[in-house]
């Protein structure tokens, strides 16, 4: 695999690599979502606990971001080989199935709690 | 093969995450994390929510910045920074961990530990008023204190493994061993490692101090 992977970085050249100039960009996306971030959690939500609903999904959809951001260029997946990406991102549906599964499972215990 | 290391790892996180997902939707209440987590260690004992958690965030992030800096100065074949930018962090990993060190020390003076929580008049303050019964608040405060210290706990282990793996690293670059193989891929290896831990931060930070 290490050969493979250098051979890639030969082929595609500047594309492949991360230029320190992307590299302090990407950082700060991921410093503005994190403020984002706070912003809601202690200037927003304090202020008006009825939009409450709203803020969790807006939550989870940034830290999504942040994963993609974090995984494609912090860890390089998008340079990497289509295979290595679907064989690593493809699995994750399980996690997904698991999520589903166990929401709805957690539903039912409510009324068994009681 | 660390990407498959890592995919299995993720499964463990996220059946960890996934665990405390289901719990917390089934009970009726749950402590409000603006008033868990309101102590800056050292400055102030209470009534700043989550800034002590946002500096930890903050210092993981920079932290990962600072690696992949490493890694991009190695495929420059530049000794120097390599070594300047796996040094730094190094340093950020310790931060963080020195950070979750007050944070869980705090809180466990607090009297949350597995197994343990408050008293049940000091357990009021953690909840939306008039939240719950006692017995709620107890058995749910029992959960989230169980769930925090395993989840945060492995993340830390994970953390303090990273911070063990970058001082060999870093070692090896200092005597030139990557230099010499003319390829320093070992420190984009162990910059996956340090990734996926901030990753997985990413996630506990959301879904324990958010949320």
């Amino acid at each position: 695999m290490s050969t493979e992977s250098q051979e890639v970085h030969h082929e595609e050249g500047e594309h492949q690599t991360m230029t320190r100039r992307r590299i302090w960009k990407i950082a700060l996306y991921l410093s503005i979502i994190t403020a984002i971030e706070f912003t809601i959690a202690l200037a927003i939500i304090p202020g008006h606990p009825n939009l409450l609903k709203y803020a969790n999904p807006i939550y989870i959809g940034l830290t999504l971001v942040k994963a993609f951001y974090i995984v494609a260029f912090f860890m390089h997946l998008k340079f990497e080989k289509v295979g290595l990406a679907l064989s690593i991102i493809v699995p994750i549906l399980f996690i997904i199935g698991l999520i589903l599964v166990l929401t709805n499972e957690s539903h039912h215990w409510i009324t068994l709690r009681g | 093969m660390m990407w498959f290391f890592l995919l299995s790892d993720a499964f463990t996180f996220s059946s960890l995450l996934i665990s405390y997902g289901a719990l917390r939707f089934s009970a009726s209440v749950w402590p409000a994390a603006d008033k868990v987590f309101q102590s800056v260690p050292g400055l102030y004992d209470s009534g700043k929510p989550l800034v002590f958690v946002g500096i930890m965030t903050f210092i993981l992030i920079l932290s990962s910045v600072t690696m992949v800096l490493a890694v991009e100065a190695g495929h420059r074949n530049s000794k120097k920074e390599v070594i300047t930018w796996m040094i730094l962090t190094v340093i950020g990993g310790f931060m963080f961990l020195g950070c979750q060190a007050l944070e869980w020390s705090h809180l466990h003076h607090e009297g949350f530990w597995w197994g343990s929580t408050p008293s049940a008049e000091a357990l009021k303050e953690f909840f939306t008023e008039g939240a719950g019964t006692e017995a709620t608040r107890h058995l749910t405060s029992q959960e989230f204190a169980n769930l925090f210290f395993t989840i945060t706990g492995f993340h830390g282990f994970h953390v303090f493994t990273g911070v063990i793996i970058n001082i060999i690293i870093t070692v090896n670059v200092l005597l030139g061993t990557y230099e010499k193989r003319g390829s320093y891929l070992m420190v984009e290896k162990v910059g996956l490692y340090w990734h996926f831990v901030d990753l997985v931060w990413v996630f506990v930070f959301t879904f324990f101090y958010l949320v």
